[in-house]
């Protein structure tokens, strides 16, 4: 299949689809509610399941009751959205179900507005909802990326049996640009049987199945708790994905931005490069797992002097890198967070004032 | 002569957790007999609320689910579409479902979603300690209405049979009792109806069960079905408010 020209919106809900997904619940909210429209026609196509729910809350269970019952489902949202469904991811995360929530993040705190923003970059990989619980976080900077990155997101939530959450932007979701999609996906989780409640006679068992984040009893809570962190210690060996841009040069700046916000960066680091100034970056395409070691070893750099920050918030995943960087460097931070997206100029502006 | 009373296959042998005289193992004996005689254990999937029968897991012997506060219709609204071949019922409490959870039920109610809800009012929060809920009587003490509640500074109490029947959509909806034998026989039968109505695809099913707290009451087990009785069951009428045949512009059953 060659590529064709799609929003993102709709390429991330025909990704579902080609990720073996056929459940789809979702409440609408601006800038996503494409997907849910394409969906809406596009689920009865494929002999799927399309269902408007009347809140996010009440969406976040249905993915939950779908998910616990085994059945591969997603929904999408924006931060708003997300906020209410969080309720919902705690308690999938805490029972260990698999699931796949899109947010394509508007800006905030509140109502906040509907244009692109990276200011959920906390509640994505910080919690969000009550108790410690992680979410597998991807960031895609194009829609080719969002695509693969929804296909990808339904393996990795079955093989965690957590939630997985792609972190976009309204930019991601609105942008129309050529996409091709891989295979379709036909993997099914393996081990639903040892623990999803879809009934005894499907899977020709005597023994029943609990899904349940109830502990009453202190030592068994906290057993689940330490369950739950040994997934996320092999997220971090296992599914750290980043993309380095002029690292083998002798940078004096280190930019990480993700994102939309990163393609611009990029655009800033080539001009920059036309100047004679070589600036490096790191593009963390998971957020949860953070890229540790790319982002220490890049600052560690002998020629580094500083990193610096770049995203859509009023600086969120700063305290990460500041925290991976171990003050081998100075860590700054720039972005802004209303709506309007920096430019390539103004990045070159910032790190020109650096030097 | 052989044994004519026994522990229902899909009931656990497990001692409960409720207080003495409270009817929570009644209501949950019914719903295990009437799965026992439609023969659907094993494809069977029970959603628990948030309150004293969140744990109602423990006695139910098929897969269950357990919710967050009030979303239980949610989570079976989620299962249903996705496993139509799978009987789905949630089992909730006056706070769970007529306080926190209004909207999930309704609109599940509303979308004729085809699972059964089992509703057990007690006019009361049981596990949290005998708050007021959105059923408490007039005038009737809880620990947050200390002095009675007071229906000009919250309101009458809500009668979820009837709000649900005010829904176009056809739906089975009834309310019955388990405090005596009287009334229990007629619960059975409305537990059986609704689950027989789910199996054939062909409306949302609720039985709401007027029951006792004796321990939140402050009566005795002895008091408490006096109490429900004489106070309770006159404000909240048992029978049958609503069958899927009787609604206008019914639907088809598919």
């Amino acid at each position: 299949m060659g590529k064709i020209l799609m929003k993102g919106n709709e390429a991330i809900g025909e990704a579902g689809i080609r990720a073996g997904c056929l459940n789809y619940f979702a409440y609408p909210i601006t800038p996503q509610s494409e997907v849910a429209e394409y969906l809406s026609h596009r689920m009865p196509e494929v002999g799927g399941v399309f269902l408007q729910g009347e809140s996010e809350v009440a969406v976040g269970y249905m993915i939950f009751g779908a998910a616990a019952c085994g059945a591969r489902v997603f929904t999408t949202s924006s931060s708003p959205g997300v906020s209410l469904m969080s309720e919902a991811i705690s308690y999938i995360a805490g029972a260990q179900c698999p699931a796949v929530f899109v947010n394509i993040m508007r800006g905030g705190p509140g109502l906040g507005g509907i244009l692109p923003s990276q200011a959920d970059y906390f509640q994505a990989t910080k919690g969000g909802g009550h108790g410690d619980y992680r979410l597998l976080v991807m960031a895609p900077a194009s829609v080719q990326e969002a695509v693969e990155m929804v296909m990808t997101a339904f393996p990795l939530a079955e093989k965690y049996r957590n939630p997985v959450m792609i972190l976009g932007d309204g930019l991601i979701g609105q942008m129309m640009e050529p996409v091709e999609f891989p295979e379709h996906l036909k993997s099914e989780p393996s081990n639903k049987d040892d623990w999803a409640t879809n009934g005894m006679d499907t899977r020709k068992s005597k023994k029943r199945n609990l899904v349940k984040s109830l502990f009453l009893d202190p030592v068994k809570l906290n057993e689940n708790n330490l369950i739950l962190k040994e997934k996320y210690e092999r997220m971090k060996r296992e599914e750290i994905r980043f993309e380095p841009y002029n690292t083998d040069s002798d940078y004096k700046i280190l930019i990480v931005s993700y994102g939309t916000m990163s393609r611009v960066c990029k655009t800033a680091v080539d001009n920059l490069k036309a100047e004679g100034i070589d600036v490096g970056m790191i593009r963390p395409q998971t957020l949860f797992p953070f890229p540790e070691d790319a982002v220490f070893r890049a600052a560690s750099k002998k020629s580094c002097r500083m990193a610096l920050s770049i995203e859509m918030s009023m600086g969120q995943m700063v305290e990460d890198v500041e925290r991976c960087v171990h003050g081998r460097c100075p860590v700054k931070w720039y972005g802004k967070c209303g709506g309007e997206v920096p430019t390539p100029e103004e990045i070159m502006d910032v790190v020109r004032s650096y030097l | 002569m052989g044994k004519t009373f026994k522990r229902p296959e899909a009931l656990a042998e497990q001692d409960s957790h409720y207080c003495p005289g409270c009817t929570h193992g009644v209501a949950h004996r019914l719903v295990a007999e009437v799965i026992d005689e439609l023969g659907i254990r094993g494809r069977t999937v029970g959603i628990a609320p948030v309150g004293c029968a969140v744990l109602a897991y423990n006695y139910f012997t098929f897969d269950f689910q357990e919710a967050a506060h009030g979303r239980a219709p949610a989570m079976a609204t989620g299962i249903k579409r996705v496993r139509p071949d799978l009987v789905v019922f949630t089992y909730q409490g006056d706070g769970d479902l007529a306080s926190i959870g209004m909207g999930e039920i309704i609109h599940a109610a509303n979308r004729g979603e085809k699972f059964t809800t089992i509703f057990i009012n007690n006019a009361v929060y049981g596990m949290t300690g005998g708050q007021m809920a959105p059923t408490t009587m007039p005038g009737q003490r809880t620990t947050t209405s200390p002095f009675g509640r007071d229906v000009k500074d919250v309101g009458m109490p809500i009668k979820v049979s009837e709000l649900l029947s005010a829904l176009i959509t056809p739906a089975y909806i009834v309310r019955q009792s388990v405090i005596k034998p009287k009334y229990i026989v007629k619960a059975k039968k409305a537990i059986k109806t609704a689950f027989e109505y789910q199996l054939e695809r062909r409306c949302f099913s609720f039985v709401e069960l007027v029951s006792t707290c004796p321990t939140n009451w402050g009566l005795t087990p002895v008091e408490a079905v006096k109490w429900a009785e004489e106070t309770l069951i006159p404000y909240y009428p048992l029978g049958e408010f609503k069958t899927p045949g009787q609604a206008e512009g019914g639907f088809d059953a598919k």
